[in-house]
């Protein structure tokens, strides 16, 4: 009883390490995106990626027939959610190329354009109306494109800026 | 192409930018926090059967000593005596 045991947590443990191997680098870009870090200095978004990572360790099982990819993607969003205040504050060190949006805006942008989420499922997953969802995404496009890409921090955001 | 999707594709390939580089001891860091948290969770479950267990010795042993399901004697009638 017990060698099956080991013996499974060994299989698990690797077929978890193929799937970091794998995946690992499209999460951490997805995570510094939302995080508003520049690629090189992304404490944070390594931070949030790691812990979401352990909770799929920790629920490792394959044979249930969930995709582990989008298991880590939820709890990443959700940890993302639940901590945005703290990237609210931090705006100042965000220099990434999303940083001129608010971390709601990054959230869906990410979902939508980057990890090509449905509507509907980016509103499950955040709990908001999809229409509010869409409002979100264009006024994000609309941000991205008004400013050139290389300039940071150009204008203060009305609405946005009043809420830190 | 309509506009909205060319103003989406734009952006998309902002997002595509460069990737950071995934550091080396990701696997190895989260593996032992997913350890970490097998344990508690395991040491969570564990220490509530205890407590069930404790709890249904503790009513098994004060039943056997008060049995409740008996009822007590009638204290308004007096005891019959002497028929």
């Amino acid at each position: 009883m017990r060698e099956r045991q080991t013996e499974r947590q060994r299989r698990s443990a690797r077929e978890f390490e193929a799937f970091v191997a794998g995946a690992g680098g499209r999460l951490l870009h997805a995570a510094t995106l939302l995080t508003g870090e520049p690629p090189e200095h992304n404490e944070r978004a390594r931070r949030l990626l790691t812990a979401a990572l352990a909770r799929t360790y920790a629920h490792w099982d394959p044979e249930r027939g969930e995709d582990p990819y989008d298991r880590t993607r939820q709890e990443l969003v959700a940890r993302f959610a639940s901590t945005a205040w703290r990237y609210h504050r931090h705006r100042d060190r965000a220099t990434g190329v999303l940083a001129r949006l608010t971390p709601q805006e990054r959230l869906v942008l990410v979902l939508r354009l980057s990890e090509g989420v449905a509507e509907e499922q980016v509103a499950a997953l955040i709990g908001l109306p999809s229409e509010r969802v869409r409002v979100i995404c264009t006024r994000a496009i609309a941000t991205m494109r008004s400013a050139p890409a290389g300039a940071r921090r150009v204008r203060p955001r009305a609405g946005a800026e009043g809420v830190t | 192409m309509s506009l909205p999707d060319r103003k989406e594709a734009e952006v998309r390939r902002l997002l595509e930018g460069p990737h950071p580089p995934v550091p080396p001891e990701l696997t190895v860091r989260a593996t032992e926090l997913g350890l970490r948290l097998l344990r508690r969770r395991r040491a969570a479950r564990w220490l509530m059967w205890l407590v069930l267990w404790a709890a249904a010795v503790a009513f098994t042993v004060w039943a056997a000593r008060v049995h409740p399901w008996v009822a007590p004697p009638s204290t308004v009638a007096p005891p019959v005596e002497g028929l």
